[in-house]
């Protein structure tokens, strides 16, 4: 039988919002989200970090919550789908997913859309190869990626 | 959901502290630094510590520096995209740095690191399940089980080495500094690390660290890693192929070749390349003219004995084995842009 094991003080950002959380040591990002914050825009997928649907930005990078513990996301600023638009206004990339039928389940979207997010943060204007790496750790069922990468190539050009 | 089970997590305030939690806590205890490999194998009950002893948070494994000898000094707790998106390193070991950029995917590489590759454990598809899984089929003697599954009459268990880095930096002729209690250190060549057994495949004591990996001066050596899989991404290595080329004039002076995912350690074949000593690679013999690399190939392929136990036919990833090392040779001669990856 293993021993009780005492929650721990977990202090982060997310969405901009400073947070105190009392957590067990071996609850995943992706648990805190949904269970402990009610964010239930991260989804779980695979949980081992084969799949994407959990991706989220931590510090502005995407790294995927079903692996990470919570000393691993002490202070960070951790961003989910949830904080990505402004009020109504929704971000470029959430934009172009609508308009260009980048998604049909929707399962996979808010980790591809953060995954997307990323990388035109650092890098505005992508090739659709760049495109395609970036995205080789989100899996979609339904798609065929086409729209997808159709829809990112059209937030890039959006951003400029 | 999948939830690990009930387990605490030590923050020590050094590497020495590591190892001194480690020898403590003994067998209850595992190092954590990224945890993408670790993670997954606790929800599946593959590995079961009761206290994780995080790594993630120590600065001082998270520094790339240059040695007096004019090769780089490695942190164990460098993530896989930091060096991936590392210019100077992707000049001076392409073969390391692709295989860096080659591991899973870009989310994973964002925080797993290049110690927890070089530790990556062994897989196998009778151990890489969930427990249910493998208790309905019947544990294996790596996990809960006392035979081995794939090869019933094997001694030892045929778990598959799946480091991408670790035949790159055994190429490259690269070793790890393992920090122990009181501060104890050693330095071991790379290919000093494993033991041909897939469940104990690390020839490291329980409560040594893997502390940093340094590659020696890359000298005029060229080198490049050819990666086999179902998919370009994500997945582990079926055939792993790293090879260091070093040239005098136009002939070849030396040549290393090191396989992965072929047994349960790297395999360093370098002798496989001897007929290549002292010939020049011309367009006609990278184009596989003379038979030259084919032989070469054939040759350095003869360890790799893959088991029914990963994806896709046992028998094609033998043949693509060859395939690999005749494509690693071509690409580290130059003849093929060796491609950099990014974060």
């Amino acid at each position: 039988m293993r021993p009780p094991v005492r929650r721990e003080v977990l202090r982060l950002s997310v969405n901009g919002e400073e947070r105190e959380l009392l957590v067990r040591p071996y609850a995943t990002l992706l648990e805190v989200l949904r269970e402990e914050l009610r964010l239930t825009g991260t989804k779980h997928g695979c949980e081992l970090g084969e799949c994407g649907a959990c991706t989220v930005l931590v510090g502005g990078v995407p790294q995927l919550s079903c692996l990470l513990l919570p000393a691993q996301v002490e202070g960070a600023e951790v961003t989910t789908i949830e904080g990505l638009a402004d009020g109504a206004t929704l971000d470029a990339v959430q934009r172009a997913f609508m308009e260009r039928g980048g998604l049909q389940c929707g399962y996979c979207t808010p980790g591809m859309v953060l995954a997307a997010r990323a990388l035109l943060d650092a890098n505005p204007s992508p090739t659709r190869e760049e495109i395609r790496e970036a995205l080789a750790g989100n899996l979609c069922r339904c798609t065929g990626y086409a729209g997808i990468l159709d829809a990112v190539e059209d937030a890039a050009r959006s951003g400029r | 959901m999948l939830r690990l089970p009930p387990c605490s997590y030590l923050r020590p305030g050094s590497v020495e502290e590591a190892a001194e939690l480690l020898s403590r806590h003994g067998e209850r205890a595992m190092l954590v630094a990224g945890g993408t490999d670790l993670v997954p194998k606790m929800k599946r009950g593959q590995m079961e510590p009761e206290v994780l002893i995080g790594l993630g948070h120590l600065a001082e494994l998270r520094a790339v520096t240059e040695t007096e000898e004019g090769g780089f000094l490695i942190g164990a707790g460098v993530t896989l995209a930091e060096v991936s998106a590392h210019r100077r390193l992707a000049a001076a070991y392409p073969a390391y740095v692709r295989a860096a950029a080659l591991v899973s995917s870009p989310a994973l590489r964002n925080v797993g690191t290049i110690g927890g590759n070089l530790c990556v454990d062994t897989r196998c598809n009778y151990y890489d399940m969930s427990f249910e899984w493998r208790q309905a089929c019947g544990f294996c003697m790596k996990k809960d089980g006392d035979i081995c599954r794939v090869a019933p009459a094997s001694k030892r268990c045929r778990a598959i080495a799946s480091s991408d880095t670790a035949p790159a930096a055994i190429a490259l002729g690269a070793s790890v500094v393992l920090a122990g209690p009181a501060g104890r250190r050693r330095e071991v060549p790379v290919d000093g690390l494993y033991r041909d057994d897939g469940q104990y495949y690390l020839e490291k004591s329980a409560d040594e660290v893997v502390e940093s990996v340094r590659l020696p001066a890359p000298g005029s050596w060229c080198s490049s890693y050819v990666k086999v899989r179902r998919r370009n991404t994500i997945d582990f290595p079926l055939a792993g192929v790293a090879v260091a080329l070093r040239r005098s004039g136009p002939l070849v002076d030396d040549c290393r070749i090191v396989l992965t995912a072929v047994g349960s350690r790297p395999f360093d074949v370098s002798a496989a390349a001897a007929p290549l000593i002292g010939r020049e690679l011309t367009a006609d013999v990278l184009a596989g003219a003379d038979g030259l690399l084919a032989e070469v190939a054939a040759e350095a392929a003869k360890v790799a004995k893959p088991l029914d136990n990963a994806d896709l036919h046992y028998v094609w990833r033998k043949q693509m084995t060859r395939r690999a090392v005749e494509q690693a040779i071509v690409e580290a001669a130059g003849r093929l842009p060796v491609p950099t990856g990014r974060a």
